[in-house]
């Protein structure tokens, strides 16, 4: 039985209990409603949720812990040379497992019985060709070892499935049972699930954080093993990037300092370009456009911020960057050869500010607007002028907030990929002529880890290493910008 | 008793400051102030009284052209401040708002210390010509508000720290630091305790030396207490304005007399 049975299974016995629940409950009052304590709704929904949340939570944790138990259990009978190294390891059993769905999916489609599976003999047959039959396609022949392993693989695989199968039905039925047996006039079913709701909620909220967690504590350790492999202070003061691909051409040069460099070049005109559009447009819509305008302006530029960042990418590419060569290449405008290539800093910047843009107003718009009107009032009222109440009460009120606006632009720009892929160009330099070609630590990110190299090379687990110092970074700049907002947010009132 | 006669016949014998004439304000399609005329005299305290909703603050929100700032709002009819018709095309609302003061019913300081806010009139329109010069119109200010002794030691600490009722005089120093004639002041106790409400009506009674004050209030005793003159007004219509010993003791309409009775608002 498949666990999607298992799951509607569960879910008819919620909406069983739901109604037995809900009726038993009426019944002990004697059909008279007013006598019970809660809705017969939450005696229905008590039950419910008593048989399909322990299920359910218990199914999730047998689904994410079989296949764990399974798999240390096979390895152990793999030979200890292959269990000494992680990578041969891990490469061992995903054959075995693959081999064993293949099985499964063999028997499943007729191509082979239980009988003979059982007996089925690796020197004897060909077992590659019989799963390439079902659709399985495997990288090499199945020796006799891996056969075994797999077939005690898949033995586990479908006891530990009825297993889980059984007790969790039994669970979703005793759930059901006891909410059903407690009901009575009296139970006070509607604390029961207001409790039970707040738990619900909690699990949702604690799935963000536990990720965040999960993403940080993956960063970690495959960033330990780069320095392991590559010196630190090489790799933060390293100025040259060239990496040597697939291990060929001896040392790599893997420094980080040309990439964060183009980063925060990168950044930093973006944010020249994003800030002052951004807070002007915003300060327009907040304080000086009318009504009709307003309501057609806002929701325009805040299309700007539901493109997908490949389309602006594509702008730079085909639009920006010929543009710019145009005017400051050999032959341009201005005559000034500042530009080789249409793929530069400057392409990059100016798209990525342009992104950013509704960004920095919406927010900003938002805290212009939560400014109180009795500032504005209070300063009309003295014979001031739109613009120098806007400068001297509105700004410097908002100003924490527009900071903090700021500061998470920034963040979007650091953490910026496909425009400067396509805009920027792939040279890591330490230039510092903005129309030169320049990039990112986003973008080698990208660039070392598509390929076919293994995860065992410093070429490759640089780039965790490289995820991780920024995700420092705009962590930093995020704690920093709410710490900005908060600290200062109190003199509003 | 006697005093108050004294200043009641010197009241009568001052000068027209403000007159409206006709004055009607539509909100939308909202007939908010109908056929409003009074006239308002120099170095006196004008109450305006009535039940919420009433219009009074609409009223006195025409007299220096913060109705402006609210997109549906339309005045009609004429208002004239020392003669001159505040809504001609000539007149800079701006400049206007210099000239007539205006305080809010919740103390609004700026984020700023207290001494920019009160700095701020001034400084926008250029009325001292050196620091020392802002100095001295900041301390008078601070002074002429009543709030110089407590507020002297720290005078760039944030004007939003000061208590409610030190907020508010701080507001009404911010309004005279710009040397306006005329005062208005949008119920400008309601927020207070009794205390720094006492503290402000008796600042008030001490500016009416220099200025023309007129003062939104919803408490009859404080109208009675502050002002020298009462207008009344009820559903859009100024029903009865007079003398304030008058208007309280006896009313001519019956509407005024079932309002200072507490039979209607």
């Amino acid at each position: 039985m498949p666990a999607s049975w298992i799951l509607l299974s569960v879910l008819a016995l919620t909406l069983i209990g739901y109604f037995l629940a809900r009726q038993r409950a009426v019944a002990s009052a004697g059909g008279d409603r007013r006598l019970l304590h809660s809705l017969p709704n939450y005696y229905g929904l008590n039950a419910a949720l008593a048989a399909a949340v322990p299920a359910l939570a218990l199914l999730c944790a047998w689904m994410i812990i079989q296949p764990l138990a399974i798999n240390s259990y096979i390895s152990n009978d793999l030979p200890a040379e292959v269990r000494a190294v992680p990578g041969e390891l891990s490469l061992a059993m995903a054959d075995i497992s693959r081999v064993a769905d293949g099985l499964s999916e063999a028997v499943a489609r007729g191509a082979i019985t239980t009988e003979e599976l059982d007996k089925l003999d690796a020197e004897a047959s060909d077992v590659r060709s019989l799963l390439a039959g079902v659709g399985v396609a495997l990288g090499s022949d199945v020796d006799a070892q891996s056969l075994d392993l797999a077939r005690s693989y898949r033995a586990a695989t479908n006891t530990g499935n009825i297993l889980r199968n059984v007790v969790v039905l039994l669970v979703a039925l005793a759930g059901m049972a006891i909410a059903v047996m407690i009901t009575n006039k009296d139970f006070r079913a509607r604390n029961f699930v207001e409790r039970a709701i707040l738990f619900l909620l909690v699990a949702a909220a604690s799935v963000a954080i536990l990720t965040t967690i999960g993403i940080v504590f993956s960063l970690i350790f495959n960033t330990v093993d780069f320095f392991s492999r590559y010196p630190a202070d090489d790799f933060f003061f390293g100025t040259r990037w060239e990496p040597s691909f697939s291990g060929r051409g001896g040392a790599s040069d893997l420094g980080f300092l040309p990439l964060i460099w183009g980063t925060l070049f990168i950044s930093l005109i973006a944010l020249i370009v994003a800030v002052p559009l951004g807070l002007m447009s915003a300060i327009y819509l907040s304080e000086y456009a009318s009504k009709p305008v307003r309501a057609v302006a806002k929701p325009l530029l805040e299309v700007l911020a539901g493109i997908p960042t490949i389309v602006y990418g594509l702008f730079a590419l085909l639009t920006v960057g010929p543009l710019l060569l145009d005017i400051f290449g050999r032959d341009g405008a201005l005559g000034v050869n500042w530009m080789s290539g249409g793929t530069a800093a400057m392409t990059a910047g100016l798209v990525m500010g342009m992104m950013l843009i509704p960004f920095v107003s919406s927010l900003s718009d938002d805290i212009i607007n939560a400014v109180p009107q009795a500032m504005r009032d209070g300063s009309y009222g003295l014979g001031a002028t739109q613009s120098e109440t806007l400068k001297q009460v509105i700004l410097p009120a908002a100003l924490p907030g527009i900071v903090g606006a700021i500061l998470l632009a920034a963040s979007r720009a650091i953490g910026e990929t496909m425009i400067v892929v396509l805009g920027a160009g792939a040279a890591a330099s330490l230039s510092m002529n903005p129309f030169d070609a320049m990039t990112t630590v986003t973008a080698k990110i990208v660039s070392q880890l598509t390929g076919d190299g293994e995860f065992n090379s410093p070429e490759t687990l640089v780039a965790f290493a490289l995820g991780m110092t920024l995700f420092v970074i705009t962590l930093a700049l995020n704690i920093f910008a709410l710490w900005i907002v908060r600290r200062y947010r109190e003199q509003y009132e | 008793m006697k005093d108050n006669i004294i200043s009641e016949m010197d009241v009568t014998t001052d000068k027209i400051k403000i007159s409206a004439r006709d004055v009607q304000v539509y909100y939308g399609d909202n007939h908010a102030i109908k056929d409003v005329s009074v006239e308002i005299q120099d170095k006196t305290v004008t109450a305006f009284i009535g039940p919420s909703g009433c219009g009074k603050s609409t009223f006195l929100r025409c007299i220096n052209r913060m109705n402006d700032t609210i997109d549906i709002c339309r005045v009609e009819g004429d208002i004239l401040i020392d003669g001159e018709d505040i809504y001609d095309s000539n007149v800079d609302p701006v400049q206007l708002r210099a000239k007539v003061g205006m305080v809010f019913q919740k103390p609004n300081p700026f984020p700023k210390s207290i001494y920019d806010n009160v700095a701020y009139g001034p400084r926008i329109h250029g009325l001292a010509r050196n620091k020392s010069e802002l100095d001295d119109i900041v301390e008078r200010a601070l002074k002429r508000a009543a709030i110089w002794n407590e507020v002297k030691d720290r005078l760039h600490a944030p004007g939003t720290g000061l208590s409610g009722g030190q907020q508010q005089r701080l507001c009404i120093a911010r309004a005279i630091a710009t040397e306006p004639e005329v005062l208005l002041m949008d119920e400008p106790c309601s927020a207070l305790d009794p205390i720094a409400t006492a503290q402000v009506e008796e600042l008030i009674d001490e500016l009416r030396q220099d200025y023309s004050v007129v003062i939104v209030t919803h408490s009859m005793q404080q109208a009675a207490r502050v002002s020298q003159k009462t207008a009344f007004f009820h559903l859009g219509n100024l029903v009865e304005y007079g003398e304030t010993d008058k208007i309280f003791t006896s009313p001519e309409d019956p509407r005024t007399e079932s309002y200072i009775t507490g039979r209607i608002g």
